[in-house]
């Protein structure tokens, strides 16, 4: 998928163009990633102030710590968009894998004492295997009856988890993280910039193996199966395999999001494993735009720095504005939601799609003018 | 014994509250391939029209004929919202299933958040007329009163649909789109009438199943919604789309099997029951009704 959108974007239009993009050309494909991944990772060494942007300096505790969050919805987005973008599967599901990491780990570090990287690994490898189970009952039926199994499962976990069954989950209050065997790196205020480059691994992590996986021949089924099921079964590949595969993948990946989360938030609430929160995934994809190389990590952080920040202003900015207009615009989800419906109808395909869509509007002008 | 009669009859009443949500979202479903998520917003609409028409609108009130009214209020409330939108949203985006999916997540996520924004995230405490107060006595159990009413509206709307569905032309144009869209259209039938006829109905359905759920549970909270829907999720993937009496007997079953499984186990283990009977009657009938329908759709 990837491939074969590159060259397209960067080959010169027509003769007329100026011979910038065929020096771009001689830039290596990783270069871009690469220089994405150096800034992120080079942020805390910066005083910058951005006003308006952030409130402290880039290096300020409180800004690393909504990046790191951005970071950490980046890299779950991504893992969702392995399904929903990559192999067009539609999962209601995919909150149960991350809270799964979560939550097992919380408990793995609260009652056994299990050191962070054995917790993380047998947490990780606990959402997997969930995953692939439950992937393996789900995948049986196709398109929206997925869908709403997939739903089912997770709202049995969500259950699950608000009930509290012998007082392990924490029911609505959740579970904090137990700082005395989490390393004494990554707590406490000062110590936030480790969680941000935990962040950072996390997301790098998920996206290159997302990358990574779509440009392999495995990728290569994925994409028949979204283009046209039916026609890859024709052609003598068994679909269910590969997409079981790539149910596994997506939920493992969601899991050990679940784990960086843990830490980034100091604790998990059964608010990540509710059916809303699936839904707002579905929104970050879709907001950056399904299948494509950056939508998902674009779309998770701007949803996530735009919801954190219209909560933070506590519709204080809208304080001007009468009454009635006022107080539905202090509830971010009326925000975001209008907004996504919105964008639904104008610009299908997201953000990423966004600079193709003016460049042919613009040539088409052009064109009509001539 | 009592507990046995007692237990069946609020699991009706569930089941009830289930099949006003479910028969819309499957009539929705199988006629449109819409997966409608704006149906819970329907459902809170409704609940919330009734509340408020039961405190401020004149001549409505919490009890007797006032009542009545702030019903009929709350659902054409709903009735409203969801002609509304099917004709802004889901209208323009036809043939493009997933947009459609996207604009009414969109619209669900919005929806209650615009409700907590006007009355507040507390839940509301709902009126509850003289009528449906108490409870009466069937054979030895204490049935309260409200779930009576409950499996009435559902008998009432059961009813309505099927005569609906078997004795008009509408009906019998919206049975012929569930089967074969494609050929009712060419037949020279405008199919796109009976989409919006359709989701009133499951508005109308959805808002009416908000206010008695406000009975039910005593309170209105914006989120309800969610939750039910869910539940109804299931009773469509378990029921099927073909046929309402497959709906019907999908919502008392899913609604018997929670509310045993609920008092004789742990609380709560009724409700994840429910999803393991989901996912048996998906190993073992070959993906049940609605999945074989809508693999036929895709081809």
């Amino acid at each position: 998928m990837i491939t074969e959108t590159e060259p397209r974007a960067t080959a010169p239009d027509d003769d007329t163009a100026p011979p910038a993009p065929s020096a771009r050309r001689r830039i290596p494909r990783w270069a871009g990633p690469v220089a994405v991944l150096v800034v992120l990772a080079t942020l805390p060494f910066s005083t910058l102030t951005v006003p308006g942007l952030f409130e402290g300096a880039l290096n300020s505790p409180a800004t690393l710590h909504l990046l790191a969050f951005c970071l950490v919805f980046g890299g779950l987005a991504t893992s969702y968009d392995l399904l929903y973008g990559r192999v067009g599967l539609l999962s209601f599901g995919h909150a149960l894998y991350f809270a799964c990491g979560a939550y097992t780990a919380a408990l793995l570090m609260r009652m056994l004492e299990l050191p962070l990287l054995w917790a993380a690994l047998v947490s990780v490898l606990a959402g997997t295997l969930l995953s692939l189970l439950l992937g393996a009952v789900a995948l049986r039926v196709n398109g929206i009856a997925m869908a709403m199994v997939t739903l089912a499962f997770a709202q049995a976990g969500s259950i699950l988890v608000a009930r509290d069954p012998g007082r392990v989950t924490g029911g609505e209050e959740g579970l904090s993280l137990d700082t005395a065997v989490v390393p004494d790196a990554f707590v406490g205020v000062m110590n936030t910039v480790n969680l941000y480059w935990a962040a950072v691994a996390y997301a790098a992590v998920a996206t290159v193996v997302v990358w990574w996986l779509s440009a392999s021949p495995v990728g290569r089924v994925w994409q028949g199966i979204r283009a046209n099921e039916q026609r890859v079964a024709v052609l003598g590949v068994n679909p269910y395999p590969y997409k079981l595969a790539a149910f596994t993948v997506g939920g493992g990946l969601a899991s050990l999001g679940g784990v960086v989360y843990l830490l980034v938030t100091g604790g998990v609430t059964p608010t990540i494993t509710t059916a809303e929160f699936t839904l707002t995934l579905l929104v970050m994809v879709a907001l950056g735009g399904a299948g494509s190389r950056w939508g998902a990590v674009l779309g998770a952080g701007l949803y996530t720095y735009a919801e954190h920040r219209l909560r933070q202003s506590g519709g204080e900015a809208f304080s001007a504005l009468p009454d009635w207009i006022a107080a539905p615009l202090s509830q971010p989800l009326f925000i975001l939601g209008t907004l996504f419906v919105l964008m639904v109808f104008f610009f299908p395909g997201g953000l990423t799609a966004l600079p193709g869509r003016v460049r042919s509007a613009l040539r088409d002008r052009r064109t009509a003018h001539e | 014994m009592s507990t046995v009669v007692l237990l069946i009859v609020t699991g009706l009443g569930l089941g009830a509250l289930y099949f006003l949500i479910a028969s819309g979202l499957s009539l929705i479903f199988g006629l449109m391939d819409v997966l409608n998520f704006a149906h819970g917003a329907f459902l809170a609409l409704g609940a919330y029209g009734t509340w408020w028409a039961a405190n401020f609108l004149p001549g409505a009130g919490p009890d007797g004929a006032g009542f009545l009214l702030a019903l009929v209020f709350g659902v054409a409330a709903g009735t409203l919202a969801a002609t509304l939108v099917e004709l802004c949203v889901i209208r323009p985006l036809y043939g493009r299933h997933r947009e459609q999916i996207l604009a009414t997540v969109g619209l669900s996520l919005a929806t209650p958040a615009l409700l907590q924004a006007v009355w507040g995230a507390d839940p509301l405490t709902f009126p509850k007329p003289d009528l449906v107060r108490g409870t009466v006595e069937v054979l030895g159990a204490n049935i309260p009163r409200d779930r009576l009413l409950l499996i009435l509206a559902a008998v009432a709307l059961f009813t309505a649909l099927w005569l609906f569905n078997s004795r008009t032309r509408y009906g019998l144009i919206v049975r012929a789109g569930v089967q074969d869209r494609a050929m009712v259209t060419a037949l020279g039938i405008d199919v796109r009438k009976s989409f919006t006829l359709v989701f009133a109905i499951g508005g109308a359905a959805a808002a009416l199943a908000g206010a008695l759920g406000g009975l039910y549970y005593g309170v209105v909270t914006p989120t309800q919604g969610m939750s039910l829907l869910i539940f109804a999720f299931i009773v469509v993937v378990i029921g099927g789309t073909t046929s309402l009496t497959g709906c019907a007997i999908a919502s008392v079953t899913v609604a018997l099997v929670q509310q045993f499984a609920n008092y004789y186990t742990v609380a709560g283990l009724g409700d994840i029951a429910v999803v393991i009977v989901l996912a048996l009657v998906l190993l073992t009938r070959q993906g049940g009704l609605a999945a074989k329908k809508s693999a036929e759709r895709v081809a």
